[in-house]
């Protein structure tokens, strides 16, 4: 067991502390502790992250676990980690929610992809192209094999027809991944196709949904009659669950990497500077209880994804596990969130930015932290993940798994 | 970085739960427990002619030198097999209080006995409803080399042959002190403990000849409580494990309403919340073993929080183990009580919760420094 860089970890990370400095200022400790991508005025801050992706991408630690043939550092996962403790050390903009879609449709097109689909990774990763996800349906979340999107065959093309939603970035995106139903009358796991789908194609229009937050990422996506070449289809006929799965995996495992001590040390800071019960908060006991659990959690996730790391550098597959570390993050961020607003006194109700303790950042995360909750898998479904496919539990009941889809529902 | 185990210490943690398997299934520990005896004699010689209990103590001393993250990992297979042997009390605080306390006439006399396993050590440290750390105002004094007062609970103290004592000395600092148990004016009354498997006993010194083996002991008590919270982390992990095992294995079998119990969202989700719970207590531990392997800067933080995280994990599978057994999880014949009292003992065998919260909160403000 050793903590400490071996001497490649440490030269890599030597060469990434001197690149970011070159272009980047330390992060002061007033508004540093940011970690959400769910809120804020998503027009405004897009393309700063954008730039901020090409200028990694160009000094070569943009894709740095992607191969050098599709474009990459041809880096480990491990220095991927080592890049993102040192950037978060700097006043650079918060790790693009688009990237992370960004990197699971290049891994997916690198496992799964045609070489024509391949040739789209290498400005994928730079950002050039965006790309968003178009998998859940208003009748479809959860249950995710339940879309109702139809692609029906039409000589070398696919005729589209539908609605998704919960679909980030759709507004920016040049590409989606769609997964639709090539074939109504099997049961619904088998009936699934997966494509890309150039968002410029005729038929296609996107309604922005207005978030809890007031903000407007997600967005609802029509599709008329919308036209896909057969070449844009990503595994075979009938394969589209699968190929849906691996990439939701993907997805999970971004979203338990984020760094939350800078949220906690706020905590903290903020603990010591607010009193209750006519003393410093920092030294009442309930308090202290608190930030002790949320540490607890904190490094148990942060050093099981060290742990997946150790297995995925020597060729293991981390495996489900990493469920765990979703559904733990985005409870403690809600968690931690209502406890600092808590700690604000009356102060806590305020959003304006320039009146709210620490410019709002509490009061932003905490809004942020709900969709955390929901997004790449509930903590229900999660739950069920761990209980099936780690502990070797009975599934659920799934009545409508055996049925052919267009007899979901009607009497047997 | 590499966070794992070594191949080696694989090797030793397979053949420690395969040996386990064989001489300690639960049959045995319930034996154990009908007879009311105190530990398993017959296991701790096999531990001894096996080499386990000098895993941490250096070769000079009679062990095997293989260092305390070895001891680790075959902690948490005495965890998991409910193993009633004193460990805590020998090799986590007496072998540990010895090995920190500097004194080589002590070590060279003591540690050979603790690493055959001739002899049980003991930590004699708790007065009544005193926290572990708060070491002003100990009854037991020594003065002029002669301990008097009382301790309780010590663990392990009815099997334990010498211990060594927290106690006020001369200087009116707390100091270490060995002191034989078979000595004239030790009086040993054996206790009924939560879980006889890990015994608790009350000592009285009325004048005993007592050796200093360590002065001003505030901050090697403080050390000693990490470095044995570290040991106790694994074991129950070990524990919350084999809790969750025999829970998932029910849940599998046990039909309600035609199907089985862990196919409702209910149980499965509570199973999925231990398993949770064991993994983030897990990384805590690995990370504390890696300090106290290190002898890192970062082991109160670490000890702290995998004292925290292991004493959460075990207590939840200990009680959610008998809820999902229904009934028969509240017979003295089912075994999930077995987990719950070892998950209690080991959770009041080292401080409370209140007090390693505090020292987490206070070496996390450390490490965040001030604003």
């Amino acid at each position: 067991m050793d903590f400490n860089d071996t001497p490649e970890e440490a030269a890599f990370r030597h060469e990434a502390r001197c690149w970011l400095e070159s272009v980047a200022a330390p992060r002061d400790s007033s508004s540093s502790f940011a970690i959400s991508q769910e809120t804020g005025d998503f027009e405004a801050e897009f393309p700063a992250q954008r730039d901020w992706q090409r200028s990694k991408y160009d000094a070569g630690f943009g894709a740095i676990y992607f191969p050098k043939e599709a474009g990459g550092r041809g880096g480990t996962a491990m220095e991927h980690m080592i890049f993102m403790q040192e950037e978060a050390r700097f006043n650079v903009p918060v790790t693009a929610h688009f990237m992370i879609v960004n990197r699971g449709c290049c891994s997916l097109l690198l496992r799964h992809g045609t070489t024509e689909q391949q040739a789209l990774i290498p400005s994928s990763l730079r950002s050039d192209a965006v790309w968003c996800q178009l998998f859940s349906e208003p009748a479809a979340g959860s249950d995710l094999a339940g879309v109702r999107t139809r692609a029906v065959r039409d000589g070398d093309d696919w005729v589209i027809n539908g609605q998704k939603i919960w679909t980030s970035n759709a507004q920016f995106a040049q590409w989606g991944v769609l997964l639709a139903r090539t074939d109504p009358a099997v049961p619904k796991h088998k009936g699934l196709t997966f494509f890309i789908v150039d968002m410029a194609s005729a038929g296609i229009e996107r309604r922005p949904i207005k978030q809890l937050t007031g903000a407007s990422n997600f967005n609802e996506v029509f599709f008329n009659d919308v036209r896909i070449p057969d070449a844009h289809r990503v595994g075979e006929v009938g394969e589209g669950w699968k190929v849906a799965v691996s990439f939701l995996a993907g997805e999970r495992t971004n979203i338990a990497i984020k760094e939350l001590m800078p949220l906690l040390g706020g905590i903290v800071n903020l603990a010591r500077r607010v009193r209750i019960n006519d003393r410093p908060a920092i030294e009442d006991g309930e308090v202290r209880s608190r930030i002790a659990g949320f540490y607890i959690q904190e490094a148990g996730v942060r050093y099981t994804v060290q742990r997946m790391l150790t297995a995925l550098s020597r060729g293991e597959n981390p495996g489900p596990e990493i469920a765990i570390g979703k559904y733990t993050l985005a409870n403690l961020v809600q968690e931690m969130t209502a406890f600092a607003l808590d700690l604000q006194h009356a102060a806590g109700g305020v959003m304006s930015p320039g009146a709210a303790p620490y410019d709002g950042v509490f009061q932003d995360e905490w809004f942020g932290s709900v969709i955390d909750r929901l997004g790449g898998g509930t903590d229900e479904v999660l739950k069920n993940v761990v209980a099936e496919r780690i502990l070797g539990l009975p599934g659920d009941v799934r009545l409508d798994k055996d049925v052919p889809f267009n007899r979901i529902g009607q009497a047997s | 970085m590499n966070f794992d185990f070594s191949d080696d210490q694989k090797v030793i943690r397979e053949e420690a739960r395969k040996l386990l398997a064989a001489q300690c299934d639960r049959h045995r520990v319930r034996a154990l427990l009908d007879e009311g005896a105190s530990y398993d004699a017959g296991l701790w010689r096999i531990m001894g002619e096996n080499g386990w209990l000098g895993t941490a103590i250096d070769e000079a001393h009679g062990g095997l030198g293989l260092g305390r993250l070895t001891l680790c990992v075959i902690a948490e297979e005495l965890g998991r097999a409910l193993a009633p042997v004193p460990v805590a009390p020998s090799l986590y605080l007496a072998s540990e209080a010895i090995q920190l306390s500097g004194d080589d006439e002590a070590r060279a006399e003591l540690l050979p006995a603790l690493a055959s396993g001739a002899a049980i050590g003991t930590l004699a440290l708790t007065e009544g409803l005193q926290a572990q750390r708060r070491l002003d105002g100990l009854e037991c004094r020594v003065h002029n080399g002669r301990l008097s007062g009382s301790k309780l609970p010590v663990p392990g103290g009815q099997i334990a042959d010498f211990a060594i004592v927290v106690a006020q000395a001369d200087d009116g600092r707390p100091g270490l002190f060995h002191v034989p148990l078979q000595a004239e004016g030790v009086t040993v009354e054996a206790l009924h403990s939560i879980d006889e498997g890990q015994p608790l006993a009350r000592i009285r010194f009325d004048d005993v000849p007592a050796r200093m083996i360590a002065g001003d002991a505030g901050p090697l008590v403080g050390r000693l409580l990490d470095r044995a919270a570290v040991y106790l982390a694994f074991e129950q992990i070990g524990g919350a494990e084999e809790a969750l095992a025999i829970s998932c294995e029910y849940a599998r079998v046990r039909k309600a309403f035609g199907r089985p119990i862990g196919s409702y969202q209910g149980i499965k989700h509570k199973l999925a919340d231990m398993y949770t719970r064991i993994e983030l207590a897990r990384s805590n531990a690995f990370f504390a073993a890696w300090a106290l392997e290190n002898d890192a800067a970062e082991l109160p933080l670490a000890a702290s929080a995998a004292r925290l995280a292991a004493n959460d994990a075990f207590a939840f599978a200990a009680k959610e183990c008998i809820q999902t057994h229904g009934g028969i999880g509240a017979t003295w014949e089912g075994d999930p009580h077995l987990f719950y009292r070892r998950a209690r003992a080991l959770g009041s065998l080292l401080d409370s919760t209140y007090s390693w919260r505090d020292r987490l909160v206070d070496e996390l403000e450390a490490l965040i420094g001030a604003e």
